[in-house]
């Protein structure tokens, strides 16, 4: 699409490359530099080096328009859909920027990684409308404002990025993932689906269910569709122990802090101040949660979300030698 | 060893309303597919699907006449009895499926308007219908638990005594070929968007169904008429759905005139989407454009309003262009965005070949004639999708054992492969260019004898160069690049299928609008144009015709 009259501008592009041919596979960097027309996309940039430059290179990418969810990346260390970052905005100065693959998912080729990790995360909530009756005919009657409602997480693209950069994920492959679980928010909220006491239990009772999220906000900052996963979380668990969700085994404080610290290296005290008001204390934890929800997600109280500790690998391979050695 | 009851080519919502059809009625199915479903140019959709709700009262017959003057007669008529008539159930059941249509005051599904039609009934999801309906059939699929090849590519229908019999393909995650033996094929692949530049369509719109067919001595029918949208964002292409205009958005020129009073005062923005964009080349070409675009004026409409019912298009105006639709208009060209012609079938999907279906974009049943209606393409989908798979379900029943043969894996590994060995030569992406940028040039929103000639010399350049462009990665893991080759050649069937169906059809009519001869002929021209691939003709394609079916519409002339 660039017009070599037309003015252009200059990209320069470091390139996380990726090739399985070789014997166990062979990981570099390469730099890249193309000319576009000013107005670019970072994936203009990127397919001006596959069309001109370097056909070996392998990414995804399908609408140009950030619908299809194909063209997820990092772009300086943070997952976008690159088809929706102008090249002006991520290097204002002709910076060199630096494009990877996303993270927590296995790599197949250079920028395009594996779909497995995603999907099977999806496909935990039974992500499909489970109604107690179907119409013989017409259409279910609901308010139009019940179905804009369902918009926040139907405008999910299935694009990754949350999964990319979700900071449990990192540690703990067993989460269920910031993208399931805004799925399984979508038809919790859904006033056709019959099975929302079920969902909700199970992403409650569940090892790496709802309660693995430590509102690292991550996944919000980087959701190009603005599904906001850790609001619909939030939702979630508000939602679970309205319903009675909180005679579970675990989760005391022990466990608890256990798990903060082995993921976080750093104690996430909201989370302790939960889990300690013990599971039986109904009436204590209606009066905490949603108050205390309600009151960060509108800023009014500083936040306390867990930042990882530096040394984050540390503390886990502390914590599996400890256990390796019980 | 692949071997399924039904295969079907394509993840979009053609394919897997098929499927869906296909795995009810209890038959082995699987879908392959170039990309993962949600993936599928399906989710690009944003303003609505059509439909006369018939069991609150609503006539189908307004729909279908809408239709019918839309396609300006040459659609058939039966088909679109077909499709009108069964279009309340098929939205529905979508509905019932799962997707969050929007509501009227009863909770019941509320309308938009759309271009072309005297009534309100497009159905949609803000501006997210597409995708909205796309990831709930996704969601039936994995809840009936649907086989599917993702990133596998078809390269090849497998033909044996006449019917079809399965397809050659390639893993894509390992770069091995693969025989999918199938007792019925289905083929739900897409458009042909990128045989143009620019264009609306996904980087994998790139009429692979079409030409899979065209190969298989299947007729292309109709592919002189391409659907220029009215509406697509300045440089980029991105397309600014018609439900801009449905919720009330203006066309001004650079004096701030509404200049479809001109020529549609009834409609107004909302005529059909060939005489608005016409309207606009004309304003563009007449000097009373802005730098090559006319203006969408949606500022009237308030912010509040705009971002409830057209979040994404101001989502995509803000991140492509940087103007707020609420303060601003914003600059909008006519754009390549939608096929009409394709894989002639009948209203069951069937094509020539025994075994061997058509359905969605790349299939021309004849719905949409001359001139699509818009919200009225996914509605094909559905409804031409499940009744291919229905009707495959009862074909297969005729059908024996598998096919043995390993003819065509041997040749395709062959012809591949020599590819992969070619000499270093041209890139592939050059060739690409230069045949797109032709095609828009010569078969434009206006086009005479000149021009569309000028196209056929521009594709007699590209098909010589066919034997000279390389595959720079020789890999086997996600080789796009071969891809990008193998697609090429599919493309290239489809631009030669367009250029000679436009040279043929000596009238206007609905989007082939020549400048030469401005009149629609009924007399001559009440017909559609066939194209078959054929070595020994010229230029590789030999033309027919035949009659457009009229059941209870006569042409009239076409006014908004
Ligand atoms: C921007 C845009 C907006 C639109 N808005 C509307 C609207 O509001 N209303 C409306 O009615 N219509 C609209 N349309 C048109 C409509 O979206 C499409 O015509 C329709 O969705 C096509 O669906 P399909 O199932 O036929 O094909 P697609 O959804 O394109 O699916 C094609 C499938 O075939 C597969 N495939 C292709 N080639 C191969 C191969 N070689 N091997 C394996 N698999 C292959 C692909 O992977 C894909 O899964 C719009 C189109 C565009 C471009
Ligand atoms: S907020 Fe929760 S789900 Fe989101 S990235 Fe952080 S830990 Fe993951
Ligand atoms: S929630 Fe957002 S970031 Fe995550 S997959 Fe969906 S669209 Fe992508
Ligand atoms: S290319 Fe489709 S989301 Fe970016």
């Amino acid at each position: 699409m660039t017009d070599a009259t037309a003015n252009t501008m200059k990209v320069k592009l470091k390139i996380k490359r990726f090739d399985p041919a070789e014997s166990g596979g062979k990981t570099w960097w390469q730099d890249y530099e193309v000319d576009v027309h000013p107005d670019s996309t970072v994936l203009d940039s990127l397919i001006e080096v596959r069309e001109q430059n370097d056909g070996t290179l392998a990414l995804r990418c399908a609408c140009r328009a950030s619908i299809c969810g194909s063209c997820g990346m990092k772009v300086n260390g943070s997952a976008k859909l690159v088809c929706k970052t102008r090249v002006v905005d991520v290097a204002p100065n002709g910076e060199q920027l630096t494009i990877e693959p996303m993270g927590n998912q296995h790599v197949v080729r250079d920028l395009v990684v594996s779909l497995d990790t995603f999907f099977s995360q999806i496909n935990r909530v039974e992500p499909y409308l489970q109604p107690s009756f179907v119409p013989e005919s017409g259409e279910y009657t609901a308010s139009n404002e019940s179905m804009e409602n369902l918009l926040t997480g139907m405008n999910c693209i299935m694009c990754g990025c949350c999964v990319s950069d979700c900071t449990v994920l990192e540690v703990d492959a067993n989460f269920i993932g910031p993208a399931a679980l805004a799925k399984a928010w979508r038809f919790t909220e859904d006033p056709r689906d019959s099975k929302r006491d079920e969902r909700l239990k199970n992403l409650n009772d569940e090892d790496g269910g709802m309660w693995d999220c430590t509102r690292c906000m991550k996944c919000v900052e980087v959701c190009p569709k603005g599904v906001a996963p850790m609001d619909r979380i939030m939702e979630l668990r508000e939602a679970a122990i309205e319903a009675g969700n909180t005679n579970t085994s675990g989760y005391h404080h022990t466990e608890s802090f256990y798990n903060s610290v082995k993921k976080h290296g750093r104690l996430d005290e909201t989370r302790l101040a939960i889990d300690s008001a013990g599971w039986t204390n109904i009436p204590r934890l209606l009066d905490l949660a949603p108050i205390g929800i309600a009151a960060m997600r509108k800023g009014k109280l500083p936040p306390v979300f867990p930042h990882k500790a530096e040394d984050n690998k540390k503390v886990k391979d502390l914590y599996e030698r400890v256990e390796d050695a019980d | 060893m692949y071997e399924h009851d039904v295969l079907i080519i394509g993840g979009g919502l053609a394919g897997l309303r098929a499927a869906v059809e296909v795995t009810r009625a209890g038959a082995d199915v699987a879908v392959i597919s170039k990309v993962h479903p949600v993936r599928s140019h399906s989710n690009a959709a944003q303003g609505g699907i059509n439909a006369p709700l018939t069991d609150r009262g609503e006539d189908w017959k307004g729909h279908a006449f809408d239709t019918i003057k839309g396609s300006d007669f040459l659609a058939d008529q039966d088909a679109v009895e077909v499709m009108s008539s069964e279009a309340g159930e098929a939205v529905l059941e979508l509905e019932r499926m799962g997707v969050i249509f929007s509501r009227d005051e009863n909770g019941k599904l509320g309308t938009r308007a759309f271009g072309g039609q005297k009534e309100a009934r497009t159905y949609f999801v803000g501006a997210i219908t597409g995708s909205a309906i796309l990831h709930v059939l996704f969601e039936q699929s994995l809840k009936l638990g649907l086989n599917v090849y993702e990133e596998w590519f078809v390269t090849k229908l497998i033909i044996e005594d006449g019917a079809c019999r399965g397809v050659v393909s390639i893993d894509l995650k390992t770069g091995e070929m693969h025989t999918i033996k199938a007792k019925a094929v289905i083929i739900a692949a897409g458009g042909a968007g990128r045989v143009f530049e620019p264009s609306t369509n996904a980087l994998i719109c790139t009429g692979d169904g079409l030409s899979l067919a065209y190969r298989a001595g299947v007729p292309l029918m109709d592919m002189e008429m391409i659907q220029y949208h009215p509406t697509t964002l300045a440089r980029t292409g991105i397309l600014m759905s018609e439900a801009a205009r449905g919720e009330g958005g203006y066309l001004l020129n650079s004096s701030g005139e509404r200049f479809m009073q001109k020529v549609a005062p009834e409609y107004m923005e909302l005529a059909s989407r060939d005489v608005v964009s016409r309207a606009e080349q004309t304003e563009i070409d007449e000097g009373r454009g802005v730098d090559g675009n006319v203006l969408l004026d949606l500022r009237h409409l308030g912010r509040e309003y705009i971002e409830a019912k057209l979040g994404y298009l101001q989502e995509v105006s803000v991140e492509f262009l940087g103007i707020d639709m609420a303060e601003q208009p914003v600059p909008v060209q006519p754009g390549m965005h939608y096929i009409m012609g394709g894989i002639k079938t009948n209203i069951d999907g069937e094509t020539v070949v025994p075994g061997l279906y058509a359905a969605g974009e790349c299939a021309n049943v004849s719905v949409h004639g001359a001139n699509r209606l818009g919200a009225n393409s996914l509605l094909d989908t559905v409804v031409f999708g499940r009744r291919s798979g229905a009707h495959a379900v009862e074909y297969i029943k005729t059908v024996g054992d598998h096919s043995k043969s390993e003819e065509d894996i041997k040749s395709e590994k062959a012809r591949i492969q020599a590819l992969l060995d070619r000499p270093k030569g041209e890139r592939v992406a050059t060739v690409r260019n230069d045949m797109a940028r032709g095609m828009t040039k010569g078969i434009g929103v206006f086009r005479d004898q000149a021009s569309m000639e000028g196209a056929l010399e521009n594709l007699v350049n590209v098909k010589s160069r066919m034997d000279g462009f390389s595959v720079e990665n020789k890999g086997k893991v996600f080789n796009t690049d071969l891809m990008f080759a193998l697609e090429l050649e599919f493309m290239v069937d489809c631009a030669e299928a367009v250029v000679a169906g436009a040279l043929t059809r000596k009238e206007s009519r609905g989007a082939h609008y020549r400048t030469d001869i401005t009149e629609r002929d009924d007399e001559n021209w009440l017909k559609h144009t066939l194209m078959y691939k054929d070595e020994t003709a010229e230029n590789g394609v030999r033309v027919e015709t035949s009659d457009v079916t009229i059941t209870q519409w006569e042409p009239i002339k076409r006014v908004y």
